[in-house]
């Protein structure tokens, strides 16, 4: 039974006040959505009480399609159109894509990512986790019965700058306010973090469906800091289902032709991992057009056939150790995230790494989403006293190719985001007046085995000498991890800017154009839909600039402070508005009238920070 | 206090190249704190904007401070003493020639533990110099001599991210 809600008079709680903020673990082979409600973070269940939702789209001929757990039951029967980790493909082309030849699905090659042909046209990997996040939306709206604020949405730690941008590109496609990318990991230790207030250095050892992370994070004084991140972005749950179906087509001199046959082998490999965890020996059972395969699967053969990948899981451990510039006896507690945690050969293999037992008394398969929503409900500001922090790091260095095809390390990895760093570059050629910069994020000395992530001109460079150019390039990473270069010419003043986008993600053309094409647009009319997000925005900025004004007002001379005043009386009218641009370009003047508000109010943030310390240390 | 105030300045430290690497710990994250952008999520763009640029700068400051061989080479910068890291490479003989010999060991270690005795003398190398930097910059206050050991530093500071690759091969 709900409990019925009591106020004071006077202190009936704005329904603005209490913003709807979720956090969704968006996984390689299953998604969920979890919210803070009464203080509590919770996964939230769909009309037939289940948490999890497959991560498999189908496409049905006629327009039409199945999300979750429907199209995971057509994944035998109909594998061509039914996409299932499509998490792999997302910011990926295909010569990225290991072992795409076994897949079952006629991919469409592009210079960017990848497409996918299904009855419905070819779609890409943006769009088929936009139906996923969506889908997670719903649920969601119909839980509280009210819109969505914001989300907060987990990728790999090891994620790169393209897979971030795609993975943000879903969930705008879906109609979801992003509060916040996180790295799953960290996610993890929030949800641990709490429960257990245990301060001190942590492992966190993901092993997801087609991912495979580790994160060593240092919690202190509420702040978790994440010291070193590593991993395989191509290494999970479906390699050991891989590994167990190809020995078991070995052993019995069988093969997988068809593409149902392939479908088929996978779910008969998964269904006797699963149940291997639990017994001793499995009947491995699958019925191929060729042959009908019954074959006992012994739980150490099982172990054997797998053991290499298990060894590279701990190879990565070690190295992010070391990056950490840490050791195994530094290590104060190993949080197991991720279902294929549950293989008792993985967690043998991590305790003797590590030493100890593994934590996992959180269902390995939510500890993600709930950590999510205890950050969303954060940012949204509903826990005005809350004292978490999260200081994330770049997964991966970022540089510039420069001569013969070598990279020069601009951002290195594991720096603490948000950060700017800069590198002065000149030209080459004596009246040399254009410059193009090749974009590049990875570890290695070569460009070549480097990820691309955009190439573009500085033009316009006045002719000079060779080398009396100085063009400086900044990198700037923002919260989300996400990369913004501009490089400018110190001399003249010539100036380029770029969101990393063009060669892997989506032109903002492109997902202006997915939006017109997809679901959003039957549901409601376009222009209706921008009318209520520039009202939800006005109020989103109107109820920060009231609390601003509440806390530091104090700060303002009348003249400003008759300003904001006059800005925001404007815009307080705009639900009786019906023009969207207009609302806008309201929101807009109030957000310039606060501009040197918010500049003092962070001096003020600034100096208490430095006087509360100088006042304990006296 | 703003933008343009020096990392000391910043954190509110004193100036010189002795830290407590907790006190400057605790300083970073209370200044965090107050500046994250997660901090003002939920307060418009403007106060975004602003947030990014500081949250930014407290970064880029600590990272130069919490690390030794940066925080010597910012002193002595601020002090008008240029390192000039890329155009002079010129160093004393002696010290090019125990370069070189650590790179022949490198190259012929045959395995781990002939690393770990590597790695041993090169950290010993480093400890006097750091030593010397701290006697030149907080008791002396000869910026322009602590240049030499800064650069010395830095030489071994790269020669250290080879030695780490040097393991590599032997996993």
């Amino acid at each position: 039974m709900a409990l019925l809600q009591i106020s004071e008079p006077g202190q009936t709680p704005n329904p603005h006040e209490r913003r709807i903020a979720v956090g969704i673990d968006l996984g390689t082979t299953h998604s969920l959505v979890a919210a803070v409600r009464n203080g509590v973070a919770e996964c939230l269940p769909d009309g037939e009480g289940r948490v999890i939702l497959p991560s498999v789209v189908r496409y049905v001929a006629g327009g039409g399609r199945q999300i979750g757990h429907e199209a995971l039951q057509a994944l035998a029967s109909d594998p061509e159109n039914t996409i299932a980790s499509v998490k792999r493909f997302m910011g990926r082309s295909l010569a990225d894509v290991v072992g795409a030849e076994k897949l079952p699905y006629r991919f469409a090659e592009h210079d960017g990512m990848l497409g996918i042909h299904t009855v419905a046209g070819e779609k890409s990997p943006v769009e088929v986790s936009a139906e996923i996040l969506a889908t997670l939306r719903y649920l969601a709206e119909d839980t509280f019965n009210a819109d969505i604020y914001g989300a907060v949405i987990t990728v790999p730690a090891y994620f790169d700058d393209a897979q971030r941008q795609a993975t943000k590109d879903a969930a705008q496609l879906a109609g979801l306010n992003v509060l916040r990318l996180i790295n799953e990991p960290t996610a993890a230790a929030i949800a641990y973090g709490l429960d257990n207030a245990s301060e001190g250095v942590y492992a966190i050892y993901d092993l997801g469906g087609g991912t495979f992370d580790i994160s060593i994070l240092r919690l202190t004084q509420g702040v978790f800091e994440v010291v070193a991140t590593g991993g395989d972005s191509a290494l999970g749950g479906d390699d050991y289902d891989h590994a167990l179906a190809d020995w078991v087509l070995a052993q019995t001199g069988t093969q997988a032709v068809t593409a149902s046959d392939k479908a088929a082998l996978k779910l008969a490999a998964r269904a006797c991992k699963e149940a291997l965890s639990a017994t001793k020996n499995v009947a491995f059972h699958a019925d191929l057009t060729g042959a009908n395969i019954r074959f006992n699967v012994e739980q150490g053969q099982f172990h054997a056939v797998t053991e290499p990948l298990t060894a590279r899981t701990l190879v990565a451990a070690r190295k992010a150790l070391r990056d950490a510039r840490l050791s195994v006896k530094d290590v104060q507690g190993v949080v197991m995230v991720g279902g294929s945690t549950r293989m008792p050969q993985v967690q043998a293999a991590v305790a003797q790494f590590f030493g100890r037992a593994p934590l996992n008394n959180l269902n390995p398969d939510e500890v993600v989403a709930l950590g999510a929503s205890i950050q969303a409900n954060q940012l949204a500001g509903n826990n005005s006293s809350g004292d978490l922090l999260l200081l994330d790091v770049i997964p991966l260095s970022l540089g510039v190719e420069t001569m013969g095809g070598l990279v020069e390390r601009i951002v290195p990895r594991n720096q603490t985001i948000p950060t700017a760093m800069a590198q002065d570059f000149t030209t080459y050629k004596d009246g040399q007046t254009a410059l193009a910069l090749h974009v590049v994020q990875g570890e290695r000395d070569m460009v070549a085995d480097c990820r691309s992530l955009a190439r573009f001109e500085l033009r316009g460079i006045p002719p000079m000498a060779a080398g009396a150019a100085r063009i400086r390039v900044t990198f700037t990473v923002d919260a989300d991890g996400l990369l913004n270069v501009s490089a400018r010419e110190q001399v003249s003043g010539v100036q380029a800017d770029i969101d990393v986008k063009p060669s892997y993600g989506l032109g903002d053309d492109q997902i202006a154009q997915m939006l017109k094409d997809s679901f959003t647009t039957a549901e409601q009319d376009m222009r209706s839909r921008a009318l209520v997000e520039s009202r939800v925005d006005a109020d989103r900025l109107l109820l920060a600039t009231q609390s601003a004004l509440t806390a530091d007002g104090d700060l303002l001379q009348p003249v400003e402070r008759a300003e904001i005043d006059a800005a925001m009386a404007a815009l307080a009218k705009a639900p009786t508005m019906d023009d969207a641009a207009a609302i806008e370009a309201l929101s807009k003047s109030l957000a310039q009238a606060t501009e040197a508000f918010a500049a003092q109010r962070m001096n003020r943030g600034i100096a208490h920070a430095l006087a509360g310390k100088n006042i304990e240390s006296i | 206090m703003n933008l343009q105030s020096n990392d000391f300045e910043l954190f509110g430290l004193t100036q010189q190249f002795a830290q407590d690497r907790a006190a400057l710990d605790a300083r970073w994250k209370a200044l965090q704190r107050e500046a994250h952008p997660d901090k003002f999520a939920a307060q418009g763009a403007a106060a975004q904007r602003v947030a990014m640029q500081w949250s930014v700068r407290i970064n880029e400051a600590y990272q130069r401070l919490k690390d030794p061989l940066r925080r010597a080479a910012y002193l002595c910068e601020l002090s008008g003493a240029l390192i000039n890291a890329h155009s002079n490479t010129a160093m004393p003989a002696a010290f090019l020639m125990q370069q070189m010999e650590w790179r022949e060991l490198l190259d012929e270690a045959q395995s781990v533990s002939d690393l770990e005795a590597l790695t041993a003398r090169v950290d010993a190398t480093r400890a006097d110099l750091m030593q010397e930097c701290a006697q030149l910059l907080d008791l002396q206050q000869d910026f322009t001599a602590a240049v030499q050991p800064v650069r010395a530093l830095m030489f071994i500071d790269k020669f250290s991210h080879d030695l780490e690759h040097g393991f590599d091969k032997f996993e």
